[in-house]
């Protein structure tokens, strides 16, 4: 009991601070540079893919013995994207606006790469109470991330957070850090401050090879290769795996 | 004409002033990733532009024929995800067998569309937005011919920037996303046009 208790909680951690799947893995760089305009829109973004991820890491881990492995991608995908639907209709109901300010970046959760990863990578392998917590810990580390990178953007584009005044008056907000470009600018700067701290790391010899190997990497399809590529059951990425079953 | 007025306008709003990467952030990680040298991301967009043609053709026609016929609009995004991924596959098994040529040049790229977020956002915008299926057709082109723009200019100055002196931290993908940054930036100057 007291073991299993410990797993949950080295979950949690796990997802939000050692392998935070934006901050530290870039991993789902589209929705994370899209709706960060604000710190709300951050949060609900980051909410609604915690939840779909909890759900569907449940899911999958329950149904691991069932599914198949050679059909494994298209089975995670389709119970992905039948949360996804999920999701997307209770947010339409009970909280219109943000489903409008969120716009297609909702039915998009489908296509994340974290999601899809944690499935392949974690869930598919191990029992139903560690995968959840695996999802709601690397969700939360979503949403800290883009809570985060919301704040930043809306203080420095409109001198607020979370529409509260924060900035004396007589500052001038950068309009152009709410608009697209300052997306860009906000993760190149994350991006060289991810990168020299793992220098730093790197020389004092602790192993980074995790850091920074999604799709902010160099690798030519990473959005593949960000999810599958980490202690995979099975061969190999998920994509080329799916491309074998057409033959 | 007026049809072909509002095409016209789709094309440009689509290709040029809201641009898939550099304002809707649709597809980055082909765009970072396959962007070191000019002609693989020419490759690229063409591969692109071929199956996100296709791609909106066949979501349209399915969307109006099955999805609303049968009032299952809320199944759309399961729907789109699975014909989209056995799209690419069939584009990619077909053309093996009849244009080898073709396959020659785009082959290696398919594999990497399947998860690319630009197809499934052009057809699940193409249902917000209600276009037909015609207008979706002519959505799904110029999203993607805005695409390859914005990859080809980018390996463009990529290859210049190898030779450059740039700060260690900001090496690799730092220095890449401020590129495009300054490039969205200049796409901004688009929004004029219309």
């Amino acid at each position: 009991m007291k073991e299993s208790k410990w797993k949950i909680g080295e979950r949690l951690f796990n997802g939000i601070v050692r392998e935070n799947p934006t901050l530290v893995l870039t991993l789902g760089m589209c929705p994370t540079l899209a709706v960060t305009t604000s710190a709300v829109n951050g949060l609900g973004m980051g909410l609604t893919t915690a939840v779909v991820l909890a759900c569907s890491n449940l899911m999958i881990s329950l149904l691991r013995r069932v599914i198949p492995n050679k059909v494994r991608i298209p089975a995670f995908i389709v119970i992905i994207a039948s949360f996804v639907t999920v999701a997307q209709l209770l947010l339409e109901a009970y909280l219109p606006s943000l489903n409008k300010a969120l716009g297609v970046y909702i039915p998009l959760i489908v296509v994340n790469c974290i999601i899809l990863g944690r499935a392949e990578s974690y869930a598919y392998s191990n029992p139903p109470v560690p995968s959840l917590f695996d999802g709601i810990g690397m969700g939360l580390g979503f949403t800290l991330a883009l809570t985060c990178i919301g704040a930043v953007r809306e203080l420095l584009g409109t001198g607020k957070v979370f529409d509260l005044q924060v900035m004396p008056s007589f500052y001038t907000p950068i309009g152009i850090f709410v608009l697209a470009p300052g997306a860009f600018f906000v993760l190149a700067m994350l991006v060289a401050l991810q990168n020299h701290l793992k220098a730093i790391a790197a020389a004092k010899g602790r192993d980074v090879s995790k850091v920074g190997s999604g799709c902010g990497g160099d690798c030519p399809h990473c959005g593949v290769s960000g999810c599958a590529d980490r202690g995979v059951p099975g061969d190999g990425p998920a994509v080329i795996d799916l491309t074998k079953e057409g033959k | 004409m007026e049809t072909v007025k509002e095409l016209l306008i789709i094309l440009i709003s689509s290709s040029l002033v809201s641009n898939v990467v550099l304002s809707q952030f649709l597809g980055l990680c082909p765009f970072l990733g396959v962007s070191r040298r000019t002609e693989t991301a020419a490759g690229m967009g063409t591969a692109v532009i071929f199956v996100i043609t296709l791609a909106s053709a066949v979501s349209g026609v399915l969307y109006k024929f099955v999805l609303q016929k049968f009032h299952i609009e809320y199944l759309q995004t399961i729907c789109f995800i699975l014909v989209i991924a056995a799209l690419v596959q069939f584009v990619e098994m077909f053309l093996k067998k009849t244009i080898p040529s073709l396959y020659q040049a785009l082959g290696v790229y398919l594999p990497l569309i399947t998860t690319n977020c630009a197809v499934l956002g052009v057809a699940l915008t193409n249902v917000q937005k209600k276009y037909g299926i015609l207008a979706g057709v002519v959505n799904g082109f110029a999203t993607a011919a805005g695409f390859t723009i914005a990859i080809v200019i980018l390996a463009g100055i990529r290859e210049k920037m190898e030779y450059n002196d740039i700060p260690k931290a900001f090496r690799g993908m730092p220095i890449v996303l401020l590129t495009a940054g300054l490039m969205a930036i200049a796409f901004c100057g688009f929004s004029g046009l219309l």
